[in-house]
């Protein structure tokens, strides 16, 4: 039913190889770490996607859900729970007040709903900096400790002190968090996530809970969030408000917008592409934001599914064109 | 089996249905007619929860359901159409019919993340149904085209097929041939004859009365909100109010 061709597929076995292989060909801790918080903002962009690309809700407080999960895994492992424990509640916390949330605004239709999640995103930064007792206030919470190692039996344990462990326990996150979508998705129940995006009266009406579908979708998204910023605060042993700011809400909202909306690729493709531009647009300066508020205009109105997108059209314009030559040539023999 | 008993609705000031009283018998094709304006798509909307009536009541099977949400009014076996036509249009035909079937099947969240067998043989079931009311509709062949690839009549036969996949006990239709030259509407006047035999009973809302006369085994006269007539076509084309507020009103081909 829903079957991807043959070299896709190659496609993405060989970055999944790339991947996989990269510790021997990045030794360059700077660039490591940059591929590994990469990795990171794929996952969380990957929840945004969920709400705001497949159900169409405009969610604007992605990074506070992001930062639940940071400070719950920061402030949760320094009184002595293990990491493997936090992680779980912070993201379960993190669903949970995102529950919260949605419970009283996703009844109605339209920009009520990215109002109140603006506001609230903006709400929890400001908290971060200021209850100094639970976040440490503008400092943040320093010497997250690493988690703890998990015994694997007759092959002794898995550590995780090395950045290179680090690494490979983010990129199984995010294959497991991209598995998970991917069931989800591409299926009769993710059709529905589509059904209220693309049409609510009509999903109404032929029997899906609306209300109940854009909470799922809310709740699983934030989930996500959560799981990706509390990977976060054991990475970088320190969280500070920035870990829960709208300026990160704006980071995954450029990857999803530009990487390509409604398509599993795209947050990732942008979470690792736009930070490689804005590199190369280093010596623009303050021009940079300018040039790419122009370009996430361009993108909404003419590539709607962003890069991905752009590509797959291309994509298919190549397999035209083949199929188009096979069948001349096949009248040409005959 | 479908009833509304003296339901009124009420807009700022105007009276859109007005102690309306009706019923829809099982197995027939009940034709809901009137001058623009009347409150023929507002029933419709009050019967599936779109809108909750000012005063009155619905039942279906004895069940009331009066100011139910749409979903909940759509899982006791009511239907509908739109009357602009009203698609998935950034889906393809057959999710659109996919996403019909969803409430009759336990395809939740866990079931799909866990692939469990209940999701294996629901994902079937439906791809299954709605392959067989593609070919029903006749657009088996287009399964796969993405709904603006489609013809007028077509998406018009994709939106009743929408209402139908799930087999509801009643298909309300709003204008199905709206918009359509004579031959598309002889055509769907003719599905939606099958789709009363293959027992699905059917009211509809139309402003052609000649396929009316043809098609439906009673009618309801609407305007300005109330009943004004009620019977079979022959009654009601003799009725003396019927032609006075269609000759006082508009005059529709
Ligand atoms: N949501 C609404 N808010 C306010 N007024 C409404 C609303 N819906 C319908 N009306 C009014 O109620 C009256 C009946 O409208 P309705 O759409 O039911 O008519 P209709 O019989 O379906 O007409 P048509 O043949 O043109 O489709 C109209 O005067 C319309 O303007
Ligand atoms: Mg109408």
């Amino acid at each position: 039913m829903f079957t991807k061709p043959i070299h896709t597929k190659l496609l993405y076995l060989a970055i999944l190889a790339a991947a996989l292989l990269l510790p021997w060909y990045v030794p360059d801790a700077y660039i490591f770490q940059i591929v590994t918080m990469s990795i990171l903002y794929a996952v969380a962009a990957s929840g945004m996607n969920l709400i705001l690309g497949f159900t169409g809700q405009v969610t604007l407080a992605h990074g506070a859900f992001f930062g639940m999960g940071a400070y719950g895994v920061a402030i949760m492992t320094k009184a002595g729970i293990i990491f493997w424990l936090a992680l779980p509640v912070s993201a379960l916390i993190a669903a949970f007040i995102g529950l919260l949330i949605g419970l009283p605004t996703l009844r109605t239709r339209g920009a009520y709903f990215a109002i109140v999640t603006l506001c609230f995103g903006v709400i929890v930064w400001i908290v971060s900096g200021n209850w100094v007792e639970l976040t440490g206030g503008h400092n943040g919470i320093f010497g997250i400790p690493r988690p703890s190692p998990i015994p694997v039996p007759f092959f002794g344990q898995i550590e995780f002190f090395s950045q290179t462990s680090m690494y490979y326990l983010s990129l199984a996150v995010l294959l497991l968090v991209l598995f998970a979508l991917y069931r989800l998705v591409y299926s009769v129940f993710g059709l529905t996530f589509m059904a209220v995006r693309n049409n609510e009266p009509l999903a109404d009406s032929v029997g899906i809970n609306t209300y109940a579908t854009k909470l799922i979708s809310f709740v699983a998204g934030n989930f996500i969030a959560g799981l990706a910023g509390g990977m976060y605060a054991a990475i970088m042993g320190a969280v500070s408000p920035s870990a829960a700011g709208y300026m990160l809400t704006f980071n995954f909202l450029i990857f999803v917008i530009l990487g390509g909306m409604a398509t599993l690729p795209g947050p990732v493709v942008g979470a690792f592409a736009i930070p490689v531009l804005m590199e190369f647009m280093q010596f623009l300066d303050d021009y940079r934001m300018l040039i790419f508020g122009a370009l996430l205009i361009v993108v909404i109105i003419y590539f709607p599914m962003g890069l991905v997108g752009g590509l797959r059209r291309l994509n298919q314009k190549v397999a035209a064109r083949r199929q188009q030559k096979v069948s001349e040539s096949g009248h040409a023999s005959r | 089996m479908l009833r509304v008993e003296s339901v009124t609705k009420r807009f700022q000031g105007l009276v859109a249905v007005q102690d309306l009283s009706f019923e829809i018998i099982k197995g027939e094709i009940l034709a809901i007619i009137g001058p623009n304006g009347a409150g023929k798509s507002t029933v419709f909307n009050l019967i599936t929860g779109t809108l909750k009536p000012t005063s009155g009541q619905i039942f279906i099977n004895e069940l009331d359901i009066t100011g139910a949400w749409p979903h909940q009014v759509a899982s006791k076996g009511i239907s509908r159409t739109f009357q602009t036509t009203s698609l998935f249009d950034q889906l393809r035909v057959i999710d659109n019919l996919m996403i019909g079937y969803k409430w009759r099947t336990k395809l939740g969240f866990w079931n799909t993340l866990f692939h469990t067998p209940r999701w294996k043989a629901h994902q079937a079931e439906t791809y299954q149904r709605a392959m067989e009311t593609l070919k029903f509709l006749g657009l088996a062949e287009k399964h796969d085209q993405f709904v603006p690839a489609l013809s007028q009549e077509e998406q018009k036969r994709l939106a009743i097929g929408i209402a139908l996949v799930c087999k509801p006990q009643v298909l309300l239709l709003d204008e199905p041939t709206g918009g359509l030259i004579q031959e598309e509407t002889d055509r769907v006047t003719d599905l939606i004859r099958r789709v009363r035999e293959q027992g699905t009973t059917v009211c509809l809302i139309e402003h052609k009365m000649q396929m009316i006369m043809g098609v439906a085994d009673r009618i309801v006269v609407l305007n300005y909100g109330k009943k004004i007539s009620e019977g079979s076509p022959a009654e009601v084309q003799s009725d003396q109010a019927v032609i006075e507020a269609y000759l006082g009103g508009e005059v529709h081909a």
